[in-house]
């Protein structure tokens, strides 16, 4: 048995190895690196004092002696990648293995003109310039010793870049598959979506993984960092769908930052994992843009996750929507804390957020925290959180058409979350979705809704 | 032997100290039949409908109620749906995420298991939904649309009503279906509803005004008052109701006391 170090030193030591063997990169890139680190070194890891992550118990994490994943399994790999793949209803697939790009398991050609989808490798050799001016620069080191990890580690990743006008119709899938190995393992993916004036695209980001045997049933810890930046008119569908592992580790910081007359369209779906950590922060900084945050969190046995959003509103007339949705069953934890900011210039700013979990058990434990801080003096923003078992007066209804109790409850379960699928316009994304909870329910797969027709909207 | 025979029947509602709301009924309901109840709000009509379909917001602290011959009080209320009960609801649920498609093949499904019998497949099944969808004039588009959801109140109560002819209860139950509809909701919904009727069936509607009953015509009309019957008549009877309101029943009962 590995002798347990002092948790930040575990880290520490990794980086050591690290910058020794990774090939020489910029300047700029190694100095990142080193003041990430040198920033995890001074805070370490965060505890319960913190208010940050009060109901987020990282001790398993800080405990676990990690060392660097390593694409050790190819044919664990095909198998995994097989399974989630998008095939050629993706525009380009980029697929990572334990954090490390897989050549042999990702297509990225072709793509419209203006388009280009890369490893992080690749575009630090091409794009140098461009990738200094945007990488790092909005999900700071300083916001979260997570952060400053990953940041340390930057090495490879997916680099997205939409020119001005660009136009892509098929999603980008960036699928991120953890293979457990025969020590516990920790990858730092990282992401960096560059969108130009006018370009329009979907991406979602996969983060996939099953159980190993035997000898390779360690535990892995994904630290992810996704920064998307957006200037002006930008149309950005994005889907985040974390399937890994009942043991696995999760903790991910997105920041996206949108400029003028944008729409940004978010949706994440927590089904898996251990102990996940999701943290969302959007800047809505330009006129007139919108921004839709919606959530799906399915959670039994002894699963923690936990969902920390925050909208900024920097400017006049933007509108912004939330919707997350959590379904707990047994011992399971789950946290949702959504901060919407209204800063003094945001005029007529629209905002709405709700927040909707299903306790499925009594054990299960539920921490809703929505909280609004408004300095401007004309918007209109609203927030509800509710909170409770499957309601009585559905159930009833569905009885009296003659379903049985039990069956009733899975049917609007199955509903519940279905509220969050429908809206997801990724069809393999929302086809996955439904599929999951189908099956956990006992359900066929023909409970689709095929017409979304304005409800949508009325629903919200 | 009566479809429906209700001797005595006392509920509360199932709280502690649940405050009770049906103190007596006595209701004989034979196959081929509509009866209307009618009352003021509170009278417990609405309470009486829930009751029969087994809600458990309400504990039935006395009395009997046979269907068929055989106790409907120690049938949960998916046993009730399946052997031919049937309850219009006042206020429809909205089920965000299920189409209205499944939900009513489930409920059809579910009947069919309960008899031994084989599901329908989707051809039938969508043979028996258009020819009910015409008669209630409803676009098939609302097949793929949620339960009830964005619906106007009018067009949950035509869904109650598409509902009950696509199942064809025994003893359909319909529960305030007039409140909330206009007139030509009200004329399709009634159309709905008297496709209904026969000789192996019997309707009873639970109504405030008299105006459903001008399209839905009753055999019986009971009034009730503070959880009992306290006056029944045929559809004459409705018609002096809606002209003379409620107090004169009041004041007989209280004479009669």
């Amino acid at each position: 048995m590995t002798q347990l170090l002092d948790d930040k030193n575990i880290h520490l030591a990794n980086f050591t190895l690290f910058a020794r063997h990774a090939t020489p990169t910029l300047s700029w890139v190694e100095k990142l690196r080193r003041s990430a680190i040198a920033r995890f070194d001074l805070v370490g890891f965060p505890d319960a004092k913190d208010e940050e992550w009060r109901f987020t118990n990282t001790a398993p994490i800080a405990q676990t002696p990690f060392v660097l994943a390593e694409h050790d399994d190819p044919a664990a790999a095909a198998s995994l990648a097989a399974d989630f793949t998008f095939a050629n209803q993706a525009a380009a697939e980029i697929v990572f293995v334990n954090g490390r790009f897989s050549q042999q398991l990702s297509r990225v050609s072709p793509l419209p003109a203006g388009i280009t989808v890369t490893s992080l490798a690749t575009a630090l050799q091409n794009t140098p310039a461009l990738l200094e001016q945007h990488l790092a620069r909005y999900a700071r080191i300083e916001t979260d010793p997570f952060v400053a990890l990953n940041t340390g580690f930057i090495r490879d990743g997916a680099f997205v870049h939409l020119a001005r006008n660009a136009v892509v119709r098929h999603p980008i899938h960036l699928l991120f598959l953890s293979i457990p190995s025969a020590e516990p393992a920790i990858a730092h993916p990282r992401v960096l979506v560059v969108a130009e004036d006018n370009s329009q695209a979907t991406i979602v980001e996969s983060y996939a993984g099953k159980k190993g045997a035997g000898p390779f049933s360690n535990t892995v810890f994904n630290n992810a960092v996704t920064e998307i930046v957006a200037a002006d008119n930008v149309h950005l569908d994005h889907c985040k769908l974390e399937q890994e592992s009942p043991d696995a580790f999760h903790i991910a910081h997105m920041h996206v930052t949108l400029g003028r007359d944008c729409s940004f369209v978010s949706h994440a779906a927590s089904i898996g994992g251990k102990l996940v950590r999701n943290d969302l922060v959007v800047v809505l900084n330009g006129q007139h843009t919108d921004a839709t945050v919606n959530g799906l969190v399915v959670l039994r046995d002894s699963q923690h996750v936990a969902n920390h959003t925050i909208l900024r509103h920097e400017k006049p007339h933007c509108s912004s929507h939330e919707l997350y949705k959590h379904v707990l069953d047994n011992r399971s934890t789950c946290v949702f804390k959504g901060k919407i900011f209204v800063q003094k210039d945001a005029q007529k700013t629209d905002s709405k957020q709700t927040t909707k979990s299903l306790l499925l058990s009594d054990e299960a434990t539920m921490n809703a925290m929505p909280a609004l801080e408004i300095y401007a003096d004309d918007v209109k923003c609203t927030h509800g959180s509710t909170t409770g078992p499957v309601d009585e007066d559905m159930i009833f209804y569905l009885r009296s058409r003659g379903v049985p109790r039990e069956a009733a409850r899975h049917l609007l379960t199955y509903a519940f979350a279905a509220d969050i699928t429908r809206r997801i316009k990724v069809e393999p994304v929302r086809r996955r979705l439904e599929d999951f909870m189908a099956a956990q329910h006992g359900l066929p797969q023909d409970l689709r809704i095929t017409d979304l027709g304005s409800h949508d909207q009325a629903a919200l | 032997m009566a479809l429906l025979e209700i001797h005595d029947l006392h509920a509360r509602v199932a709280v502690p100290g649940g405050r009770e709301i049906l103190k007596g009924v006595n209701l004989t309901v034979n196959k081929g039949e509509v009866h209307a109840i009618m009352g003021k709000n509170g009278s417990g009509k609405s309470t009486l409908a829930q009751v029969l379909m087994g809600r458990e917001t309400y504990e039935v602290t006395g009395g009997t109620v046979l269907y068929n011959g055989q106790n409907l009080l120690d049938l949960s209320t998916e046993e009730r749906a399946t052997q031919g009960v049937f309850l219009a609801f006042q206020y429809p649920v909205e089920i965000p995420g299920v189409s209205t498609s499944y939900f009513l093949k489930a409920a059809v499904n579910a009947i069919r298991k309960a008899h031994g019998e084989p599901e329908l497949d989707a051809m039938d099944f969508l043979a028996i939904v258009k020819q009910k969808m015409a008669l209630l004039k409803m676009d098939q588009s609302f097949m793929n649309r949620a339960v009830n959801e964005g619906f106007s109140g009018g067009e949950k109560k035509r869904n109650e009503i598409f509902q009950m002819a696509v199942i064809n209860p025994t003893l359909a139950l319909m529960d305030e279906t007039d409140s909330g509809l206009d007139i030509d909701a009200l004329k399709i919904v009634s159309n709905g509803a008297n496709s209904l009727r026969g000789p192996d069936r019997a309707i009873v509607c639970v109504t405030h005004y008299q105006r459903l009953l001008n399209y839905i015509q009753p055999d019986v009309v009971h009034v009730m008052l503070d959880g009992r019957i306290a006056k029944s008549g045929d559809k004459s009877l409705a018609l002096e109701l809606e002209a003379r309101g409620y107090d004169w029943v009041e004041k007989e009962v209280a004479q009669l006391a």
